[in-house]
């Protein structure tokens, strides 16, 4: 069945953990992780809810193929009302802790209320308690997973946790598990800070049970297992060079937002790139990526890890940063690279590295970064106010801000807002580089049109792991589209953003989908759940979910006017590289978007689209 | 008599294609004098870089499809950048 069919909810206010049975007429409808935890979250909190008051709820959640031999079966999600936006905010995340919920019993862990102290919650196949957390509060991710383990003394036990950026309430603080993986984006770890609890720690040895047709499973996964295994990108490409493969090509079609999006292409782009990590260093000889690294059961393993130069100035002092370490992956590297001007690859390993360590989304930093330099340079922020000179392009400014944003110190705390409230603070809120306040990730919409659309209607705010259609209109993936043009784009859009809820619900990694599509993952979930998992209903389950997360941002205020671009993106013009000269397109992509998905003129489901999808 | 004319280009291969650069290149590019008129097709099989690892071909950014690529004459100037099939995200 996939499914434990069991759910633990915790009232952080009471204090007290119970058990409950996951309703299987929703999993039926809405698959797990992403489409299920989202169905009990819009059920049970308040749209209007603040997100950071004890009455929004958060959730960690599993797929039915999480935990099992499905590659890339190891993927949670953390759902909740997100801080940086107020919209729906659903970050996944990789490693072995959503694996490890799964072989405890548990389907998904429901977070409600308040701690009125510190706490942790420790789970142990059946038993979930609540513990004292005064001795981890102030504590990195890093620390907080070492003490755990320590007191537990068990070194299998696996930890998510926020470090100091989200106990700061950083609006763009992540949850991180296993070190380096974290569910990253909309401040989910601020929401967790919130309720003053501190980490999760899980030790599941049931292993997962109840996969329908055994037989069957085993050859679904098999076969899919092959078709990973036999494609050029997820068989070799990802492996050997990760997604920091994109740097170069990005910058080349002229969609590398580069200094807050002045520029579609970083004359630096080649020194932080893929290629780049592989080189020898002229310092010591050594190759920043020591090497690949693989997420519960994937046999993709396009993880980094690497080693930073121990005489970088920003490590020198700090023999704690010179072991091998997560990183860079291609966002990261952008949003703390290009995304400010900085093509010191060294440096932005360190900040990735504070970012993984305190717990922060590199991307929402490293641009609200960006947009603190171009209001620098603009004059408007100066030396007295951020604590230091922060042209574009200074590696010092990002480190130094790094750790001030990570521990809310000085100028670090108007960081930790996010780049839409920093930018409104000193009256330039054009210059935030973002959509229902969560910054862009590492496409300019003037090169890659298709993204304009896709951010601008992202239910989470800006992202790319919404709808990524820059597999067809970059990478060829399923075909290849033109990325300046306009026409098919929404079309496009929606179908991406469908399947992709698909993939998150189901708790496998959308990477697969540069191999994968619907029709692979389709007999691993219908031999390992029960009821009919047909083509059809999968189509209908990823729509289903994307209108649900639509309807509960429409209820929380968020009307069709929010579904928009910063003015940099759709009135200046690019200044160089193929797209020289164009704008986004959305005016014209977004009413065909609505009608494509079978909304009103106000991108409101239509009583029709609601009622064919139940909703 | 007939005179050659060469033309300056970049050329540029990226990931595991890097490997197939002449020597003498900076990084993952080289500029290259060629005769006016040579093809994308024509660098692509000069250097040896297996047709199917030809993926993502590039002229200046702009996408070369497969069936053009043996009608497409590079100019002065031009750019020419090829990666294998790769994503990322
Ligand atoms: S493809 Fe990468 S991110 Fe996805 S599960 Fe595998 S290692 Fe993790």
């Amino acid at each position: 069945m996939g499914w434990n069919r069991k759910l633990l909810r915790v009232n952080l206010t009471a204090g007290t953990c119970s058990v409950e049975p996951l309703n299987m007429q929703w999993a039926d409808e809405y698959l797990g992780s992403r489409g299920l935890a989202t169905k009990y979250l819009v059920s049970e909190i308040d749209p209007k809810v603040d997100p950071l008051s004890p009455d929004n709820k958060m959730i960690m959640a599993t797929g039915p193929l999480t935990g099992t031999m499905a590659s890339t079966g190891g993927r949670y999600t953390v759902v909740t009302k997100g801080p940086l936006t107020g919209a729906i905010a659903c970050s996944n995340s990789g490693g072995f802790f959503g694996a490890e919920m799964k072989f405890a019993g548990w389907d998904m862990v429901i977070f409600e209320g308040k701690s009125a102290k510190p706490v942790w919650l420790y789970i142990e196949n059946d038993k979930a308690e609540l513990r004292d957390a005064a001795g981890l509060w102030g504590k990195s991710c890093w620390e907080t997973e070492e003490q755990i383990k320590d007191e537990l003394q068990d070194p299998l036990v696996r930890i998510s946790s926020i470090g100091k950026a989200g106990e700061n309430q950083v609006l763009y603080a992540c949850v991180v598990n296993d070190l380096h993986r974290a569910a990253g984006r909309s401040g989910v770890g601020a929401v967790m800070g919130s309720k003053n609890l501190k980490a999760v720690a899980i030790r599941g040895t049931k292993g997962v049970s109840g996969i329908k047709d055994f037989g069957a499973f085993l050859k679904a996964t098999n076969d899919a297992k092959k078709v990973l295994a036999d494609n050029a990108v997820t068989g070799q490409g990802l492996p050997k060079y990760g997604t920091q493969v994109l740097m170069n090509v990005i910058n080349e079609i002229g969609a590398l937002p580069t200094r807050n999006h002045r520029d579609v292409q970083f004359e630096d782009a080649s020194k932080i790139s893929a290629e780049a990590m592989h080189e020898k260093r002229e310092s010591d000889g050594k190759t920043h990526l020591v090497t690949n690294a693989a997420c519960f059961g994937c046999t993709i393993a396009c993880g980094r890890i690497s080693e930073i130069d121990k005489g970088h100035f920003t490590v020198k002092n700090s023999p704690k940063y010179w072991g091998a370490s997560g990183g860079l992956e291609y966002e990261a590297a952008w949003a703390l690279g290009a995304a400010n001007g900085v093509g010191d690859l060294e440096a932005l390993q360190y900040a990735n590295l504070i970012c993984n360590e305190q717990g922060m989304d590199p991307i929402s930093f490293g641009a609200t970064v960006g947009a603190a330099m171009e209001l620098y340079e603009l004059g408007i922020l100066n030396d007295d106010i951020i604590g230091m000179a922060a042209p574009f392009g200074s590696a010092e400014a990002l480190a130094k801000m790094v750790e001030m944003t990570a521990v809310g110190e000085g100028f670090g705390k108007e960081l930790g807002m996010g780049s839409k409230r920093l930018c409104e603070k000193y009256g330039r809120p054009e210059l935030s580089m973002s959509v229902k306040g969560q910054e862009f990730p590492a496409y300019d919409s003037r090169g890659i049109q298709g993204m304009g659309l896709a951010y601008a209607t992202s239910n989470r705010g800006a992202c790319h792991l919404r709808g990524y259609t820059v597999a067809s209109e970059v990478l060829g993936i399923p075909v290849k589209t033109d990325p300046l043009a306009t026409d098919g784009k929404p079309e496009l859009v929606k179908a991406f953003q469908d399947a992709t809820a698909v993939f998150d619900s189901a708790g496998i990694c959308v990477f697969t989908s540069f191999a994968w599509t619907l029709a692979d993952v389709q007999p691993q979930v219908a031999a390992a759940c029960e009821g009919d998992w047909s083509m059809e209903k999968l189509n209908e389950v990823g729509e289903r979910i994307w209108n649900m997360e639509r309807m509960f941002n429409n209820a929380a205020g968020f009307t069709a006017k929010d579904d928009n671009l910063p003015p940099r993106l759709t009135q200046e013009p690019a200044k160089t590289g193929p797209a020289k000269g164009m704008v986004n397109g959305l005016a014209k992509m977004l009413p065909e978007y609505y009608q494509v998905r079978g909304w009103t003129p106000e991108g409101q489901p239509t009583a029709e689209t609601r009622a064919r999808l139940g909703l | 008599m007939e005179t050659r004319v060469t033309i300056r280009i970049a050329f540029k291969l990226f990931a595991s294609l890097s490997d197939y650069l002449p020597d003498g290149h900076r990084g993952n590019r080289l500029e290259l004098d060629v005769d006016e008129g040579t093809t994308v097709a024509e660098m692509i099989h000069r250097y040896r870089v297996p047709e199917r690892s030809a993926h993502l071909v590039l002229v200046n950014g702009h996408f070369v499809p497969p069936a053009e690529r043996a009608r497409r004459r590079l100019q002065d100037g031009d750019e020419l950048a090829i990666w294998p099939p790769i994503a990322g995200g």
